[in-house]
């Protein structure tokens, strides 16, 4: 398992322009496969249009404890682009008059901004009716300076989604590396103790599944009901629901599939479980991004990509939620990650069962 | 010309048997699609099931296919390797079994 991003690495992928090379070329380029933006067309839905905005998505920074292998952040302990208080100010103007419900806090490990709790304090008193913290469990652990953040989250009533690729020790490990599956289970223990999960309580903690190789995420019913028995029946571990999330073709996921040969065939089974019923709701038509950096996106992945939105306004100090609403939205080939079977979104399928 | 009997992309093309026997060829399929759906026995149970008579019967397709419904239903290596075994000693118990009807045959002319 590699313990360096991309960037760090100085691969030739840690380039997003690169990235976008790849996908636009080969066999979307020799008509193969049809392109993302043809693919709408067929369907009378280019350009897409977003809807009504729900969920402002906030990137704290790139910096995590992790180097999980299919991470499309390119995040790690080297990466050092972290939100400033300046930028979280701006951010927090914008949260006040949003029309969005929720607050989609993430990273990296968000957790490692310094100023996280700061952030998270203030924009808890704005009144918005969601807050979500994605937490990668195992930082929860990671040092005594948080150990007691399940108490801050709780007291904030924050909404804790956190990635569990697997319910056994071995496929967690090999994915997001050694040790990861251990602490993962100790701080969900500690998360269902004070109340998060656990039936006939508000505070709610949300698992995320993405495959750990070269393949589509199967049934989300059925994966979390196989979740929930596993857990529960191993390690006496509660939760709420499981999102399954599909892994898209960038960043560091884009640098296995090639490295294991398994590209083009990740992306003829992407093309193929195109469902144009996905795209109706798709997660950047109700959603806006902002970076570390404060640039505005149609979604992490996105952001990821260095694809700021196509609008007048480009960043937080300037966010006008009229004329960003007023946006064609930015697509490529990765976006039939989102598009395939169920769909795919950072809150799962978008087709309900 | 072609140089193997086998194609991976050819996996895709199954549903195209119904081209040249459309009544036979919805029937087998609408029949296929029923029998992996959840009922006494769970879709991941069947997929293991699946797993193990397609290394059986030795159709590269079926183990191309099963291998990868597994993975999207979680199911791991081991239990995949699990049920591997279970058609190996049925496999290899069918050989020896007939040893009985060796040992008849063995006992009645040299007995």
């Amino acid at each position: 398992m590699k313990t360096k991003s991309l960037h760090k690495r100085e691969s030739d992928l840690a380039n997003s322009s690169r990235q976008i090379e790849i996908l636009s070329n080969g066999i979307f380029k020799n008509g193969e496969l049809v392109t993302f933006k043809n693919k709408l067309t067929e369907s009378n839905q280019f350009p897409l249009r977003p809807n009504k905005l729900e969920i402002l998505q906030i990137n704290l920074g790139y910096m995590c404890n992790q180097v999980c292998e299919h991470c499309h952040v390119d995040a790690g302990p080297d990466r050092k682009e972290i939100m400033t208080k300046e930028t979280m100010l701006q951010c927090l103007e914008v949260i006040k008059s949003t029309h969005a419900h929720t607050l989609d806090l993430t990273g990296g490990a968000p957790e490692m901004n310094p100023s996280f709790r700061w952030f998270v304090e203030e924009a808890t008193k704005v009144g918005i009716k969601d807050v979500i913290v994605r937490s990668n469990l195992t930082i929860l652990r990671a040092n005594k300076k948080y150990y007691d953040l399940p108490e801050f989250f709780k007291n904030h009533n924050i909404h804790i989604i956190s990635s569990m690729p697997h319910w056994t020790k071995g496929k967690t490990d090999k994915q997001r590396g050694s040790g990861v599956f251990d602490n993962s289970i100790t701080a969900l223990q500690e998360l269902n103790a004070i109340g998060f999960g656990v039936p006939n309580s508000n505070l709610k903690l949300d698992l995320v599944y993405n495959p750990s190789g070269a393949f589509l995420p199967g049934n989300q019913a059925a994966m979390e009901k196989d979740f929930k028995k596993s857990l529960m029946d191993d390690f006496g571990i509660h939760f709420n629901n499981l999102f399954a999330i599909t892994n898209l073709p960038i960043s560091r996921y884009l640098d296995y599939l090639i490295a294991t040969d398994n590209y083009e065939d990740y992306m003829y089974a992407l093309v193929e479980a195109y469902n144009p019923e996905a795209v109706k709701s798709l997660m950047c038509t109700n959603t806006i991004s902002v970076s570390w950096d404060g640039f505005l996106y149609d979604c992490d992945f996105n952001q990821m990509l260095e694809l700021k939105v196509n609008s007048e306004v480009k960043h937080i100090s300037e966010y006008n939620e009229e004329l960003l609403q007023n946006r064609n939205i930015i697509t490529s080939q990765h976006c039939y990650g989102c598009t395939a079977g169920a769909g795919s979104s950072c809150q799962g399928n978008l087709i309900p069962e | 010309m072609q140089k193997t009997y086998y194609d991976p992309s050819d996996l895709k093309k199954f549903g195209k048997i119904s081209d040249w026997n459309e009544e036979l060829g919805s029937k087998f399929f609408e029949y296929y699609n029923s029998v992996f759906k959840e009922g006494s026995l769970s879709e991941r149970e069947k997929s293991l099931i699946a797993l193990a008579v397609a290394h059986t019967i030795q159709c590269p397709y079926c183990i191309d296919a099963y291998t990868g419904d597994g993975l999207q239903r979680g199911i791991t290596k081991e239990e995949m390797m699990e049920a591997l075994h279970v058609a190996a000693a049925i496999r290899g118990g069918a050989s020896l079994v007939h040893g009985v009807q060796m040992m008849n045959k063995v006992n009645k002319l040299d007995g």
